[in-house]
Protein backbone atom coordinates (compact mmCIF):
# COMPACT_ATOMS: atom_id res chain seq x y z
CA UNK A 1 0.00 0.00 0.00
CA UNK A 2 2.52 2.35 0.82
CA UNK A 3 4.75 1.48 -1.96
CA UNK A 4 1.67 3.58 -4.39
CA UNK A 5 2.62 6.66 -2.58
CA UNK A 6 6.13 6.73 -3.70
CA UNK A 7 5.56 8.99 -6.77
CA UNK A 8 3.69 11.34 -4.34
CA UNK A 9 6.94 12.50 -2.76
CA UNK A 10 5.42 10.93 0.78
CA UNK A 11 7.12 9.17 3.13
CA UNK A 12 6.21 5.35 2.37
CA UNK A 13 6.10 4.65 6.24
CA UNK A 14 3.21 7.45 6.97
CA UNK A 15 -0.29 6.39 5.89
CA UNK A 16 -2.23 8.67 3.99
CA UNK A 17 -4.63 9.40 6.91
CA UNK A 18 -2.14 11.06 9.00
CA UNK A 19 -0.43 14.28 9.29
CA UNK A 20 2.75 13.38 10.42
CA UNK A 21 4.57 10.21 11.45
CA UNK A 22 4.49 11.48 15.24
CA UNK A 23 0.69 11.56 15.17
CA UNK A 24 0.26 7.96 13.36
CA UNK A 25 3.24 7.15 15.91
CA UNK A 26 0.69 8.35 18.70
CA UNK A 27 -2.36 7.01 17.06
CA UNK A 28 -1.11 3.03 17.15
CA UNK A 29 0.52 3.92 20.67
CA UNK A 30 -3.30 4.69 21.74
CA UNK A 31 -4.72 1.61 19.84
CA UNK A 32 -2.34 -0.39 21.46
CA UNK A 33 -3.30 0.69 25.31
CA UNK A 34 -7.06 0.51 24.72
CA UNK A 35 -5.76 -3.14 23.44
CA UNK A 36 -3.98 -3.92 26.33
CA UNK A 37 -6.88 -2.26 28.83
CA UNK A 38 -9.20 -4.83 27.35
CA UNK A 39 -6.23 -7.92 28.32
CA UNK A 40 -6.68 -6.40 31.48
CA UNK A 41 -10.47 -7.00 31.52
CA UNK A 42 -10.04 -10.50 29.74
CA UNK A 43 -7.90 -11.72 32.61
CA UNK A 44 -10.20 -9.77 34.57
CA UNK A 45 -12.66 -12.12 34.46
CA UNK A 46 -10.31 -14.90 35.63
CA UNK A 47 -9.19 -12.93 38.55
CA UNK A 48 -12.68 -12.39 39.68
CA UNK A 49 -13.47 -16.16 39.93
CA UNK A 50 -10.36 -16.84 41.76
CA UNK A 51 -10.53 -13.74 43.78
CA UNK A 52 -14.43 -15.37 45.17
CA UNK A 53 -13.59 -18.69 45.07
CA UNK A 54 -10.73 -18.64 47.26
CA UNK A 55 -12.70 -15.50 49.42
CA UNK A 56 -15.18 -18.28 50.10
CA UNK A 57 -13.11 -21.60 50.23
CA UNK A 58 -9.17 -20.80 51.02
CA UNK A 59 -8.53 -24.13 52.08
CA UNK A 60 -9.15 -25.38 48.62
CA UNK A 61 -6.23 -23.04 47.81
CA UNK A 62 -3.55 -23.22 50.45
CA UNK A 63 -4.16 -27.40 50.12
CA UNK A 64 -3.48 -26.90 45.81
CA UNK A 65 -0.81 -24.38 46.44
CA UNK A 66 1.21 -27.25 48.06
CA UNK A 67 1.24 -29.39 44.65
CA UNK A 68 2.73 -26.46 42.67
CA UNK A 69 6.86 -25.41 42.49
CA UNK A 70 7.86 -22.03 44.15
CA UNK A 71 11.28 -22.64 43.00
CA UNK A 72 9.96 -23.02 39.16
CA UNK A 73 7.68 -20.34 39.40
CA UNK A 74 10.20 -18.31 40.83
CA UNK A 75 12.77 -18.98 38.27
CA UNK A 76 9.91 -18.10 35.58
CA UNK A 77 9.36 -14.52 37.12
CA UNK A 78 12.74 -14.36 36.99
CA UNK A 79 13.03 -14.87 33.33
CA UNK A 80 10.16 -13.19 32.18
CA UNK A 81 11.49 -10.28 34.12
CA UNK A 82 14.88 -10.48 32.18
CA UNK A 83 12.89 -10.86 28.73
CA UNK A 84 10.76 -7.36 30.02
CA UNK A 85 14.57 -5.71 30.11
CA UNK A 86 15.63 -7.13 27.00
CA UNK A 87 12.54 -5.89 24.93
CA UNK A 88 12.43 -2.78 26.59
CA UNK A 89 16.26 -2.74 25.56
CA UNK A 90 15.38 -3.48 22.09
CA UNK A 91 13.21 -0.32 21.94
CA UNK A 92 15.93 1.55 23.01
CA UNK A 93 17.95 0.08 20.04
CA UNK A 94 15.43 0.48 17.51
CA UNK A 95 14.92 3.95 18.60
CA UNK A 96 18.42 4.74 18.16
CA UNK A 97 18.80 2.92 15.08
CA UNK A 98 21.28 -0.19 16.38
CA UNK A 99 19.86 -2.60 14.40
CA UNK A 100 22.27 -5.47 14.56
CA UNK A 101 21.77 -5.58 18.52
CA UNK A 102 17.77 -4.70 17.80
CA UNK A 103 18.13 -8.46 16.44
CA UNK A 104 19.53 -10.31 19.02
CA UNK A 105 17.68 -8.57 21.90
CA UNK A 106 14.42 -9.55 20.35
CA UNK A 107 16.00 -13.29 19.92
CA UNK A 108 17.08 -13.04 23.43
CA UNK A 109 13.31 -11.75 24.18
CA UNK A 110 12.01 -14.96 22.41
CA UNK A 111 14.28 -17.30 23.80
CA UNK A 112 13.40 -16.46 26.93
CA UNK A 113 9.86 -17.05 26.07
CA UNK A 114 10.47 -20.41 24.95
CA UNK A 115 12.68 -20.98 28.11
CA UNK A 116 9.29 -19.78 30.04
CA UNK A 117 7.32 -21.91 28.50
CA UNK A 118 10.15 -25.23 28.97
CA UNK A 119 9.65 -24.50 32.30
CA UNK A 120 5.71 -24.45 32.14
CA UNK A 121 5.96 -27.66 30.31
CA UNK A 122 7.74 -29.41 33.26
CA UNK A 123 5.50 -28.10 35.24
CA UNK A 124 2.36 -29.22 33.32
CA UNK A 125 3.85 -32.56 33.07
CA UNK A 126 4.13 -33.37 36.34
CA UNK A 127 0.66 -32.40 37.09
CA UNK A 128 -0.32 -34.91 34.32
CA UNK A 129 1.54 -37.48 36.14
CA UNK A 130 -0.22 -37.28 39.09
CA UNK A 131 -3.32 -36.51 37.40
CA UNK A 132 -3.61 -33.19 39.43
CA UNK A 133 -5.69 -31.75 36.58
CA UNK A 134 -9.03 -29.49 35.84
CA UNK A 135 -12.67 -30.59 36.96
CA UNK A 136 -13.41 -33.78 35.57
CA UNK A 137 -10.09 -35.12 34.71
CA UNK A 138 -8.98 -34.30 38.31
CA UNK A 139 -7.95 -38.17 39.76
CA UNK A 140 -5.01 -37.49 42.11
CA UNK A 141 -2.70 -40.43 42.07
CA UNK A 142 1.33 -41.84 43.20
CA UNK A 143 3.11 -42.61 39.50
CA UNK A 144 3.46 -46.37 39.28
CA UNK A 145 7.43 -45.76 38.43
CA UNK A 146 7.84 -43.59 41.55
CA UNK A 147 5.52 -45.12 43.84
CA UNK A 148 7.75 -48.69 43.51
CA UNK A 149 11.15 -46.76 43.72
CA UNK A 150 10.15 -45.25 46.97
CA UNK A 151 8.89 -48.51 47.83
CA UNK A 152 12.12 -50.55 46.99
CA UNK A 153 14.01 -47.06 48.60
CA UNK A 154 12.03 -48.32 52.10
CA UNK A 155 13.61 -51.70 51.53
CA UNK A 156 9.99 -53.64 52.22
CA UNK A 157 8.50 -55.24 49.77
CA UNK A 158 4.68 -54.42 48.94
CA UNK A 159 2.90 -56.28 46.68
CA UNK A 160 1.21 -52.74 45.24
CA UNK A 161 -0.30 -53.40 41.74
CA UNK A 162 -1.69 -50.52 40.24
CA UNK A 163 -1.90 -46.27 41.75
CA UNK A 164 -3.21 -45.24 44.86
CA UNK A 165 -5.55 -42.69 44.87
CA UNK A 166 -6.78 -40.84 47.14
CA UNK A 167 -10.23 -41.28 46.35
CA UNK A 168 -9.66 -45.39 47.08
CA UNK A 169 -8.23 -44.49 50.75
CA UNK A 170 -11.18 -42.38 51.22
CA UNK A 171 -13.51 -45.05 50.25
CA UNK A 172 -11.70 -47.38 52.38
CA UNK A 173 -11.27 -45.37 55.50
CA UNK A 174 -14.64 -45.60 57.17
CA UNK A 175 -14.21 -49.20 57.19
CA UNK A 176 -10.65 -48.81 58.94
CA UNK A 177 -12.41 -46.92 61.68
CA UNK A 178 -14.97 -50.37 61.87
CA UNK A 179 -13.53 -53.55 62.69
CA UNK A 180 -11.52 -54.80 59.87
CA UNK A 181 -8.15 -53.35 60.17
CA UNK A 182 -5.16 -55.51 58.95
CA UNK A 183 -5.87 -55.50 54.99
CA UNK A 184 -6.51 -51.79 54.83
CA UNK A 185 -3.30 -51.00 57.05
CA UNK A 186 -0.98 -52.96 54.22
CA UNK A 187 -2.43 -50.85 51.69
CA UNK A 188 -2.22 -47.33 53.22
CA UNK A 189 1.44 -48.60 54.38
CA UNK A 190 2.46 -47.16 51.07
CA UNK A 191 1.05 -44.02 52.03
CA UNK A 192 4.26 -42.80 54.01
CA UNK A 193 7.00 -43.88 52.27
CA UNK A 194 5.39 -41.83 49.32
CA UNK A 195 5.06 -38.63 51.54
CA UNK A 196 9.30 -38.64 52.11
CA UNK A 197 9.67 -38.65 48.35
CA UNK A 198 12.50 -36.60 47.73
CA UNK A 199 12.26 -33.55 49.82
CA UNK A 200 15.38 -31.85 48.32
CA UNK A 201 14.38 -32.04 44.83
CA UNK A 202 11.17 -30.10 44.61
CA UNK A 203 8.80 -29.05 46.62
CA UNK A 204 5.76 -30.60 44.83
CA UNK A 205 4.17 -32.94 47.45
CA UNK A 206 2.89 -36.38 45.77
CA UNK A 207 -0.86 -36.62 44.89
CA UNK A 208 -1.45 -39.35 47.36
CA UNK A 209 -0.47 -38.58 50.48
CA UNK A 210 -3.96 -39.12 52.10
CA UNK A 211 -5.84 -38.20 54.97
CA UNK A 212 -2.74 -36.66 57.28
CA UNK A 213 -3.98 -38.96 60.44
CA UNK A 214 -2.47 -42.00 58.48
CA UNK A 215 0.79 -40.75 57.83
CA UNK A 216 2.65 -42.02 60.38
CA UNK A 217 4.36 -40.57 63.36
CA UNK A 218 7.80 -40.48 61.76
CA UNK A 219 6.70 -37.13 59.66
CA UNK A 220 8.96 -34.32 60.40
CA UNK A 221 8.85 -31.39 57.69
CA UNK A 222 5.53 -30.48 59.40
CA UNK A 223 5.61 -26.95 57.25
CA UNK A 224 5.61 -29.17 54.06
CA UNK A 225 2.74 -31.19 55.33
CA UNK A 226 -0.35 -31.28 52.89
CA UNK A 227 -3.42 -30.91 54.92
CA UNK A 228 -6.34 -33.05 54.52
CA UNK A 229 -7.83 -32.96 50.89
CA UNK A 230 -10.83 -30.10 51.11
CA UNK A 231 -13.63 -30.98 49.30
CA UNK A 232 -13.73 -29.90 45.30
CA UNK A 233 -9.71 -28.97 45.95
CA UNK A 234 -10.08 -29.89 42.00
CA UNK A 235 -11.26 -26.13 41.27
CA UNK A 236 -7.81 -24.90 42.29
CA UNK A 237 -6.74 -27.21 39.09
CA UNK A 238 -8.85 -25.82 36.98
CA UNK A 239 -8.28 -22.48 38.06
CA UNK A 240 -4.78 -23.06 37.52
CA UNK A 241 -5.10 -24.29 34.23
CA UNK A 242 -7.78 -21.43 33.09
CA UNK A 243 -5.37 -18.67 34.31
CA UNK A 244 -1.59 -20.17 33.86
CA UNK A 245 -2.88 -21.34 30.19
CA UNK A 246 -4.64 -18.53 29.20
CA UNK A 247 -0.94 -16.66 30.17
CA UNK A 248 0.59 -19.42 27.98
CA UNK A 249 -1.26 -18.79 24.92
CA UNK A 250 -0.22 -15.00 25.03
CA UNK A 251 3.35 -15.68 25.43
CA UNK A 252 2.82 -17.80 22.33
CA UNK A 253 1.37 -15.02 21.05
CA UNK A 254 4.17 -13.30 22.14
CA UNK A 255 6.59 -15.27 20.48
CA UNK A 256 4.86 -14.89 16.80
CA UNK A 257 4.95 -11.39 17.40
CA UNK A 258 8.48 -11.42 17.55
CA UNK A 259 9.14 -13.49 14.74
CA UNK A 260 6.81 -11.18 12.61
CA UNK A 261 9.63 -8.41 14.57
CA UNK A 262 12.29 -10.48 12.82
CA UNK A 263 10.47 -10.25 9.61
CA UNK A 264 10.28 -6.71 9.17
CA UNK A 265 14.15 -5.99 10.41
CA UNK A 266 14.92 -8.55 7.64
CA UNK A 267 12.71 -6.32 5.75
CA UNK A 268 14.07 -3.06 6.90
CA UNK A 269 11.36 -1.58 8.19
CA UNK A 270 13.53 -0.19 11.21
CA UNK A 271 16.56 1.03 9.24
CA UNK A 272 14.92 4.27 9.36
CA UNK A 273 14.26 4.55 13.09
CA UNK A 274 10.67 3.84 13.08
CA UNK A 275 10.06 1.88 16.38
CA UNK A 276 6.73 1.88 16.61
CA UNK A 277 6.61 -1.86 15.64
CA UNK A 278 8.86 -2.53 18.13
CA UNK A 279 7.10 -0.42 20.67
CA UNK A 280 3.81 -2.24 20.23
CA UNK A 281 5.04 -5.71 20.60
CA UNK A 282 7.09 -4.45 23.47
CA UNK A 283 3.80 -2.99 25.14
CA UNK A 284 2.07 -6.53 24.56
CA UNK A 285 5.16 -8.25 26.26
CA UNK A 286 5.35 -5.88 29.69
CA UNK A 287 1.65 -6.95 29.81
CA UNK A 288 2.43 -10.72 29.82
CA UNK A 289 5.22 -10.29 32.18
CA UNK A 290 2.47 -7.82 34.82
CA UNK A 291 0.03 -10.70 34.53
CA UNK A 292 2.58 -13.54 35.23
CA UNK A 293 3.86 -11.04 38.50
CA UNK A 294 0.48 -11.83 39.69
CA UNK A 295 -0.49 -15.14 38.54
CA UNK A 296 3.10 -16.13 40.49
CA UNK A 297 1.72 -14.15 43.62
CA UNK A 298 -1.48 -15.54 43.46
CA UNK A 299 -1.13 -19.36 42.44
CA UNK A 300 2.58 -20.08 43.91
CA UNK A 301 2.64 -18.18 47.43
CA UNK A 302 0.08 -19.16 49.25
CA UNK A 303 0.94 -19.81 52.54
CA UNK B 1 18.14 9.95 31.33
CA UNK B 2 17.24 12.64 28.98
CA UNK B 3 18.10 10.89 25.65
CA UNK B 4 15.83 11.81 22.75
CA UNK B 5 15.38 10.61 18.99
CA UNK B 6 15.89 13.07 16.38
CA UNK B 7 12.28 13.23 16.12
CA UNK B 8 12.58 14.34 19.97
CA UNK B 9 11.40 11.01 21.45
CA UNK B 10 11.99 10.11 24.77
CA UNK B 11 15.02 7.32 25.06
CA UNK B 12 15.14 5.53 27.86
CA UNK B 13 18.80 5.09 29.04
CA UNK B 14 20.79 1.64 29.63
CA UNK B 15 21.36 2.24 33.39
CA UNK B 16 17.69 3.36 34.18
CA UNK B 17 16.58 0.00 32.38
CA UNK B 18 19.09 -2.10 34.23
CA UNK B 19 18.18 -0.22 37.53
CA UNK B 20 14.64 -1.72 37.02
CA UNK B 21 15.08 -5.11 36.31
CA UNK B 22 17.79 -5.25 38.89
CA UNK B 23 14.28 -3.70 41.33
CA UNK B 24 11.79 -6.03 39.70
CA UNK B 25 14.39 -8.72 40.48
CA UNK B 26 14.77 -8.02 44.50
CA UNK B 27 10.80 -7.35 44.43
CA UNK B 28 10.61 -10.96 43.22
CA UNK B 29 12.90 -12.35 45.62
CA UNK B 30 11.10 -10.21 48.44
CA UNK B 31 7.38 -11.77 47.59
CA UNK B 32 9.21 -15.18 47.51
CA UNK B 33 10.87 -14.50 51.07
CA UNK B 34 7.48 -12.69 52.57
CA UNK B 35 5.96 -16.00 52.36
CA UNK B 36 8.42 -17.53 54.77
CA UNK B 37 6.99 -15.28 57.75
CA UNK B 38 3.04 -15.30 58.57
CA UNK B 39 1.90 -12.13 59.38
CA UNK B 40 -1.61 -13.41 59.07
CA UNK B 41 -4.59 -11.80 56.83
CA UNK B 42 -1.42 -9.07 56.20
CA UNK B 43 0.55 -11.47 54.05
CA UNK B 44 -1.70 -11.65 51.00
CA UNK B 45 -1.93 -7.54 51.00
CA UNK B 46 1.81 -7.35 51.28
CA UNK B 47 2.86 -9.62 48.59
CA UNK B 48 -0.09 -7.91 46.55
CA UNK B 49 1.31 -4.41 47.51
CA UNK B 50 5.28 -5.95 46.21
CA UNK B 51 3.80 -7.35 42.88
CA UNK B 52 1.83 -3.95 42.67
CA UNK B 53 4.89 -1.83 43.53
CA UNK B 54 6.70 -4.19 40.46
CA UNK B 55 3.51 -3.78 38.44
CA UNK B 56 3.97 0.02 38.48
CA UNK B 57 7.45 -0.02 37.96
CA UNK B 58 7.16 -2.04 34.85
CA UNK B 59 4.63 0.44 33.75
CA UNK B 60 6.42 3.66 34.65
CA UNK B 61 9.74 2.66 32.70
CA UNK B 62 9.49 -0.18 30.79
CA UNK B 63 6.37 1.08 29.07
CA UNK B 64 7.57 4.58 29.21
CA UNK B 65 4.56 5.75 30.75
CA UNK B 66 6.18 8.16 32.58
CA UNK B 67 7.23 10.18 29.39
CA UNK B 68 3.82 8.95 27.67
CA UNK B 69 0.71 11.15 27.08
CA UNK B 70 -0.85 10.85 30.21
CA UNK B 71 -4.18 9.64 28.03
CA UNK B 72 -2.76 6.29 27.53
CA UNK B 73 -1.36 6.03 31.14
CA UNK B 74 -5.75 6.91 31.96
CA UNK B 75 -7.06 3.86 29.63
CA UNK B 76 -4.59 1.15 31.21
CA UNK B 77 -5.19 2.52 34.74
CA UNK B 78 -8.72 2.70 33.80
CA UNK B 79 -9.31 -1.21 33.40
CA UNK B 80 -7.74 -1.77 36.65
CA UNK B 81 -10.06 0.56 38.16
CA UNK B 82 -13.18 -1.39 36.12
CA UNK B 83 -11.68 -4.58 37.48
CA UNK B 84 -11.45 -4.02 41.05
CA UNK B 85 -14.97 -2.69 41.04
CA UNK B 86 -15.63 -6.30 39.13
CA UNK B 87 -14.16 -8.00 42.05
CA UNK B 88 -15.14 -5.78 44.62
CA UNK B 89 -18.85 -6.08 43.83
CA UNK B 90 -18.28 -10.59 43.17
CA UNK B 91 -17.08 -10.62 46.37
CA UNK B 92 -19.62 -8.63 48.00
CA UNK B 93 -22.32 -10.48 46.08
CA UNK B 94 -20.81 -13.80 46.83
CA UNK B 95 -20.59 -12.55 50.60
CA UNK B 96 -23.91 -11.80 50.87
CA UNK B 97 -25.63 -15.72 50.27
CA UNK B 98 -22.59 -17.91 51.49
CA UNK B 99 -24.05 -18.33 54.61
CA UNK B 100 -26.96 -19.76 53.35
CA UNK B 101 -24.70 -22.40 50.69
CA UNK B 102 -22.12 -23.07 53.95
CA UNK B 103 -23.75 -23.04 57.44
CA UNK B 104 -21.83 -20.92 59.89
CA UNK B 105 -19.83 -19.27 57.10
CA UNK B 106 -18.12 -17.07 57.91
CA UNK B 107 -15.69 -19.87 59.83
CA UNK B 108 -12.81 -17.95 60.83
Amino acid sequence: MAAQHHDDGHDPNLAHHFESSEQQRQSAKLGMWLFLATEILFFGGLFVAYTVYRGNHPEVFVFGAHFLDTALGALNTVVLIFSSFTIAWAVRAAQLKQIKLLKWLIIATMLCAFAFLGVKYVEYSAKWKHGLLWAGAYNPHVDHEEASALIEVDGEIHTNEGDVSIHEIEEVQPVAEGEIVEPIAVELEVDPAVVVADPDKSTIAPAARGPEGLAGPAEEADHDLVPVEPLNARVFFSIYFMMTGLHGIHVLGGIAAMLWLLKCLRRGDFDGGHFTKVDMVALYWHVVDIIWIYLFLLLYLID
Amino acid sequence: MSEHTESGVHVASMRLLVTIMIVLMIGTWLTVSVTHFDFGFLNIWIGLGIATAKAILVGLYFMHLRWDKPFNAFVFVSAFAFLALFIGFALMDSAHYQDVIIPGWPLG
